[in-house]
């Protein structure tokens, strides 16, 4: 796109929504919706709240504890599926349905079984984010040539220093890949899992703001939200930059 | 017709004392109906370059990783000084086609990355060893450098240096040059021969290219397709004192190269 | 390391074949195994049992066939469904008609691109609760719960899809004097059509998991209603059937879809698997 011969990053068309969202806002074309400029002033009062403070405190604690057993039981996964044809076919089968299933629909199991505490959200994030960790490992473990492989054993790699040196580093930009589509899904797994359990941390914030009508701060946590899951992205997707080079030299 | 010797009986040279390297009754099958090579009996003299030459499908690379431990034969076993081998060891070192570098290492890793594996050494002296190996196929200043920023031909030589660092016996190349574009093949040729005069290696080296055969070999066994079978073994006999533009230019460069060709051809479809 | 000795039981070589158990292939055998095992657990587990909310596999079953029988189930997914294939239509129809127009119009991607990249990475989920006040509990709610969840996929997709499309056969096409029109319809879409299926096979299943999710928090029908029903009445091998469903129908639904893409879109992918 170019305006006066200026390239103009797509990211600025973002200006033309927010805009739009300001106008329909001040218009007052619907009551759930409060100009944008108003729900950033909220955002700014929010994020000074103690109340605020020690939700989002317990909701990252809870995101943090389930993304580390996530990552450690996907790469896992993975490898495993990656090591042997029968894992596979099992093992695939299974993580492929639980990546594509309705999860959502098992958060009211976790509550009974788990309580309507921290627990419930750490398993929520836990199911939401393994999978797709799991597949990514798995399609990078299956994409290291032969080779590779081959040059470790001819050079007497014993099969943990193969695992250790060779095969991790090697599928390391699918697992990079997977763990920022995993927080991805963890995020939207906790905010699923606090909309349905909604007596702690955020979850009972979004409860209070949308039952009280308090729109402006319901779309002002919302975008913190937002705002925290792209921060998240991007610092993996960096990480994910710096190893790209070596995926690029891959067939 | 040819000032080259040519040894019939393909046994002839099994089993000689001064053999490193020699395979007996090597059979290959993959699954069940796919037959790769066929009682495969061969003596790789030391000290001296072994191309294994044929078309696609004759099993010249399945021979090779057969000798290099990372296939397993059907019948037949592998020698090395006359003992049998399992697997592989650290009197072989390979040389890949697609040099299977880590892109996440610099050339120095990867250079001293089988000293690493077998724990030969201090940090520093395998440091010490792989910047001497770097220099010596002519990279010296590129030691911190990454795969990716290298050419195809610069890789290569990282593949070579770190075969000679672990100080193996035997070299196994696996079509070396063939991701390397004409010009870079011919001087790295070159420079392969001129680096091996000094080392005192064996070589076994599997190409499909004849003129880089007989440029290269001191000793050329033909392989037949389906299933692999040798199909005569060639000494071309070639003056190594020449430079290399009248090897190239030499009649019995070109006879050579002329009588394998008359002899494949007929594998061709 | 691998022996080399001579014998003839080893012909097998590295190519794994598969092997037959009882007259099906190996790994069919072990998933289905692997499924026997887990309602072995569930069962076991449900007898100790693990918690007073936790059912046998048994009596879960028991409850499925219940439903079944006296057609809640059937009912039940009738009304799940109908939310669940118009939101997927509208979705699929302008979703693929931006994808395209972004893959072949530089502004129009421009415009698209970021916010459907956005949506697509934050929890839309959250808004879910605010259809309410704009669309009431009806089917309209939960419609635009599936568009919101599927519409972001099968949009970026089908842009991801054209953008792909092999340049050197757009190429030969312009070279052969191909109009622009015939390179978008002859070349452009054909090539791009796989990654748009598959885009759409995504976005129903995220288009269920909207569904789903407005069942239970914003309007009290269809299968949402009979797992929060059944979990406030403490009928918990109910609550337990109807999450069995769930993830059963999602799967079966995913499987055929794959089924259809391998069969008429990438034939040379069925060898592979």
């Amino acid at each position: 796109m170019k305006i006066f011969g200026y390239d103009i990053p797509p990211v600025f068309s973002l200006l033309i929504w927010i805009s739009l969202w300001e106008i329909a806002g001040q218009l007052q074309l619907a009551f759930i919706l409060p100009p944008f400029s108003a729900v950033v002033v909220e955002l700014f009062e929010l994020v000074q709240r103690p109340d605020f403070q020690s939700a989002a405190y317990q909701t990252f604690e809870s995101f943090v504890i389930g993304m580390t057993i996530a990552i450690i039981a996907g790469v896992a996964l993975g490898f495993l599926m990656g090591s042997n044809r029968i894992a596979n076919s099992v093992l695939g089968m299974w993580v492929n349905i639980m990546a594509s299933a309705p999860l959502s629909s098992l958060v009211p199991v976790l509550m009974l079984l788990f309580g309507l505490g921290q627990l419930t959200i750490i398993v929520t994030v836990i199911l939401f984010s393994t999978w797709i960790i799991a597949l990514d490992t798995y399609a990078g473990v299956h994409h290291i040539s032969p080779s590779l492989r081959e040059m470790g054993r001819s050079f007497g790699a014993s099969r943990f220093q193969l695992l250790t040196r060779v095969l991790f580093w090697a599928a390391l930009p699918e697992i990079l890949a997977g763990i920022r589509m995993g927080l991805i899904r963890a995020v939207k797994g906790i905010v699923i899992g606090q909309l349905l359990v909604s007596v702690v941390a955020l979850g009972r914030l979004f409860r209070t703001f949308s039952d009280n009508f308090q729109f402006e701060e319901f779309w002002a946590l919302t975008i913190a939200l937002f705002i925290f899951a792209l921060l998240f992205s991007s610092a993996i997707g960096w990480l994910e930059h710096k190893v790209e080079y070596y995926a690029a030299t891959r067939n | 017709m040819s000032t080259a010797a040519v040894a019939q009986m393909p046994d002839q040279n099994a089993s000689t004392e001064d053999n490193i390297v020699e395979v007996r009754n090597i059979t290959k099958y993959y699954g069940e109906d796919i037959h790769a090579l066929d009682s495969i009996n061969l003596g790789f003299p030391t000290g001296q370059m072994t191309t294994l030459l044929g078309p696609s499908g004759c099993g010249k690379t399945t021979l090779l990783k057969i000798i290099a431990g990372l296939l397993e034969t059907t019948e037949g076993e592998v020698l090395i000084h006359g003992k049998p081998v399992f697997g592989p060891g650290p009197e072989r070192a390979f040389v890949f086609q697609d040099f299977a570098l880590l892109p996440w290492a610099t050339v120095i890793e990867n250079v001293g990355f089988g000293l690493e594996l077998t724990n030969k050494g201090t940090k520093p002296e395998r440091e010490e060893k792989a910047k001497h190996y770097i220099n010596e196929v002519g990279l010296g200043g590129f030691e911190y450098k990454y795969p990716h920023e290298l050419s195809g031909g610069m890789r290569q030589r990282v593949g070579l240096a770190r075969a000679l660092a672990v100080n193996a016996e035997v070299l196994l190349m696996d079509e070396p040059f063939s991701a390397v574009d004409e010009q870079t093949r011919r001087k790295f040729q070159e420079d392969l021969l001129y680096l091996l005069a000094n080392e005192k290696k064996s070589v076994i080296f599997v190409t499909h290219s004849i003129e880089e055969a007989v440029y290269v070999s001191d000793q050329i066994v033909l392989l037949s397709p389906r299933p692999g079978r040798i199909h005569s073994i060639i000494r071309p006999e070639i003056s190594r004192d020449s430079t290399p533009d009248e090897i190239r230019r030499d009649k019995r460069y070109l006879d050579t190269v002329e009588e394998i060709w008359t002899n494949l051809r007929k594998y061709l479809d | 390391m691998s022996a080399v000795a001579p014998s003839v039981d080893k012909i097998s070589g590295p190519t794994k074949k598969s092997e037959k158990i009882l007259g099906m292939t190996d790994t069919l055998f072990y998933r289905i195994v692997s499924v026997f095992a887990l309602f072995a657990i569930w069962e076991i587990a449900g007898r100790i049992p693990i918690s007073v909310a936790f059912p046998t596999f048994s009596s879960t079953m028991g409850a499925l066939w219940d439903m079944i029988l006296d057609g809640r189930m059937f009912n039940a997914y009738a009304e799940t469904l109908k939310p669940l294939a118009v939101g997927v239509s509208i979705s699929a129809v302008f979703g693929v008609a931006i994808g395209v127009g972004m893959g072949l119009n530089r502004l129009m991607q421009w415009f698209w691109e970021p916010i459907f990249v956005v949506l697509q990475a934050s929890p839309v989920a959250a808004l879910i609760p605010l259809i309410t006040y704009a669309y009431g509990i009806g089917l309209t709610a939960k419609t635009v719960a599936v568009i919101m969840l599927a519409a972001p996929i099968i949009v970026l997709n089908s842009y991801k899809a054209v953008r792909n499309a092999n340049p050197s056969l757009i190429q030969m096409c312009q070279s052969f004097q191909g109009t622009r029109f015939q390179v978008i319809w002859q070349v452009i879409i054909p090539s791009a059509a796989p990654v748009i299926f598959a885009g759409l096979r995504l976005g129903v299943a995220a288009g269920f998991i909207g569904v789903i999710l407005a069942e239970l928090l914003i309007t009290p029908t269809g299968v949402g209603d009979l797992i929060s029903y059944h979990r406030s009445v403490a009928e918990y091998q109910y609550m337990y059937a109807a999450v069995f469903t769930v993830i059963l129908f999602s799967a079966i639904m995913v499987g055929l879809l794959e089924v259809a893409e391998v069969k008429y879109f990438r034939p040379e992918k069925k060898k592979g698997h």
